[in-house]
């Protein structure tokens, strides 16, 4: 196991060189790089690491609620073992739009349609379908992953009503 | 559409008894699938949602009941996260345990998968045969941790029970008794002709597009793709262990089929390194129950492929975010491509090929003829026959080899 990172610090001295990134924040651990970065450059720099640095597997996208933001994590993995989390923030205020990743990552269809469901962004340029992971009768509006939602009180000893 | 003598078949949703029950829309030009579409989340049980409210001990149960069959699969990926955030080094003993229980597990998982991919060809003898089988190493769970499934056996910081060595003797004696019966698949059902013609060029994956699609697992390794998180970015002990990633050219039904079968011996082969080398030792350090902020990304392979966790903390004793993608969403980007171009007959092995848990549910299909509109409601169990009628039709019977496998 290597003490200084080099293979991962690797990845992040070809993203500063070539994007000027601001590298310091991110997180270099065994075989893990967290690298925040601003919206604008999020694709460029998704695209450099899918097409010339071989992170050609995306394992997972994370969306999460900050309160203040949204924020969006690409977990993306090159056959060596070192995963990328690249990710980008976006002020929380409706509506929030974001780009898809279909272009770069073809099998990421699932994952951003559960961005829409569950977070309740609009990814464009995905493609028209049923909603994932919540049910066709979910009521409009609700986001289970916003943090200001809370689940509805429910008493179990009365059976749901209305499905 | 009115004009064609196209057919679209609705299949599923079905039963929610495993994790993950799925849909298909499939278009049919005559018998063919010229256009199939996934529709998933039937079964949303908000567990990302309720990890928030819980804490990192409570989550470790929560997790583990993502699903039935890879259960220790999601609860050792969780903790692997957690454990990454409060720096705590875990006692080899117990990343040994660990690993015993996940390669059981593994076998169960293949086993049984085997078990229903005979059950869907129409070879009877082989679904017998390997349940049957399977009981053992369910039995070799039970003896180690009580359970079946659900083992509870995870904590965070290591494990909660430890294996005597009249215990660790059993389980050897259960691997020989396994590896004896494997062989026999290996070579009466890998070599059973009518197996070939079941199954060769079936739901077929080529490697480029396994990779495009991001697939995972025995399907990906099918498809000639070595990758295997064990070995390409491996957590425990799984570096001292010696053992082969299973891959296959077939980039089919029956590649997948091999590859499952030979990582069943690969397991076995663990096995007996896992309990030859295993340290004496305690099982588990103490982790407080606040983590430090931060956040920390895992992957597992799971008997179905890459499980992957990511956690993110707060500095308290409950989790800001805790994000799961198990193997089962990877794969099925790439169902809709295996399907198109096969023939409805295929449809029920090449959805169980990609092992998705829920090939033992009850499942309703509903035919619709585009152009009278008439609609003809039958079971995942018609479909099932339908298509085992259809390839004995065609000359391809497994109950003859059913009779071989049996040795009558």
């Amino acid at each position: 196991m290597e003490a200084n990172f080099e293979r991962e610090n690797g990845v992040l001295a070809r993203l500063n060189e070539r994007f000027g990134l601001d590298i310091q924040g991110a997180a270099v651990k065994h075989n893990r790089v967290y690298l925040s970065i601003p919206e604008e450059a999020f694709m460029e720099a998704l695209k450099f690491l899918r097409n010339e640095l071989d992170f050609s597997h995306l394992c997972a996208i994370t969306g999460l609620d900050t309160g203040e933001n949204f924020e969006f994590l690409y977990h993306i993995a090159e056959p060596g073992g070192i995963v990328v989390t690249l990710k980008y923030k976006t002020k929380r205020e409706d509506p929030v739009v974001i780009q898809t990743v279909l272009p770069v990552y073809p099998g990421a269809t699932f994952y951003e349609r559960e961005l829409e469901g569950l977070l309740g962004v609009t990814v464009e340029g995905l493609p028209e379908g049923r909603q994932y992971p919540l049910p066709d009768n979910w009521p409009k509006g609700q986001y289970p992953l916003r943090k200001d939602w809370k689940p509805a009180k429910q008493n179990i000893d009365e059976p749901t009503k209305g499905v | 559409m009115e004009k064609d003598n196209r057919i679209m078949i609705p299949l599923g949703p079905q039963h929610p008894a495993l994790e993950e029950p799925e849909s298909f829309n499939l278009l049919l030009e005559g018998e063919r699938i010229a256009a199939a579409s996934v529709l998933i989340g039937y079964n949303h049980r908000g567990m990302e949602k309720a990890a928030e409210s819980r804490t990192y001990v409570q989550n470790i149960y929560l997790l583990e009941r993502i699903c039935g069959i890879c259960s220790h699969s999601h609860s050792t990926c969780y903790v692997q996260t957690v454990e990454a955030l409060a720096g705590a080094e875990v006692p080899r003993r117990a990343l040994y345990l660990r690993a015993l229980i996940g390669e059981l597990e593994r076998i169960h998982s293949h086993l049984l998968w085997l078990g229903i991919a005979g059950h869907e060809i129409g070879f009877l003898s082989l679904f017998m045969y390997a349940w049957r089988d399977r009981e053992i190493v369910m039995d070799t769970l039970e003896m180690l941790t009580g359970n079946r499934i659900n083992y509870g056996m995870n904590a965070i910081g290591g494990v909660r029970r430890d294996i005597t060595p009249e215990q660790a003797q059993k389980v050897l004696e259960a691997v020989d008794a396994l590896q004896a019966r494997t062989e026999y698949y290996e070579k009466a059902v890998l070599g059973e002709e009518t197996v070939a013609q079941r199954l060769i060029g079936v739901g077929k994956l080529l490697k480029e597009d396994a990779l495009r699609l991001d697939a995972a697992g025995p399907v990906l390794r099918a498809s000639g793709v070595a990758r295997d998180i064990r070995k390409d970015d491996p957590n425990g002990i799984y570096p001292e262990l010696d053992f082969n990633v299973i891959t296959d050219t077939h980039a089919d039904v029956f590649g997948r089929t091999v590859v499952r079968v030979l990582e069943l011996m690969e397991s076995y082969k663990m096995i007996r390194q896992i309990i030859q080398q295993m340290p004496e030792g305690p099982i588990a350090v103490k982790v407080p129950a606040r983590i430090p902020a931060g956040e920390a990304f895992m992957r597992y392979e799971a008997p179905r492929g890459e499980d992957v966790h990511y956690t993110r903390s707060n500095g308290t004793d409950k989790p800001d975010r805790v994000k799961v993608r198990a193997p089962t969403l990877a794969n099925s980007a790439a169902i809709a491509h295996m399907l198109e171009g096969g023939y409805l007959a295929d449809a029920p092995i090449v959805i169980a090929a990609i092992d998705p848990c829920f090939s033992c549910t009850d499942r309703s299909v509903r035919v619709v003829d585009a152009r009278s509109g008439e609609e003809k409601l039958f079971d995942w169990e018609g479909l099932r026959k339908y298509s085992v009628a259809w390839y004995a039709k065609q000359g391809v019977d497994l109950s003859a080899a059913s009779m071989r496998l049996r040795g009558d």
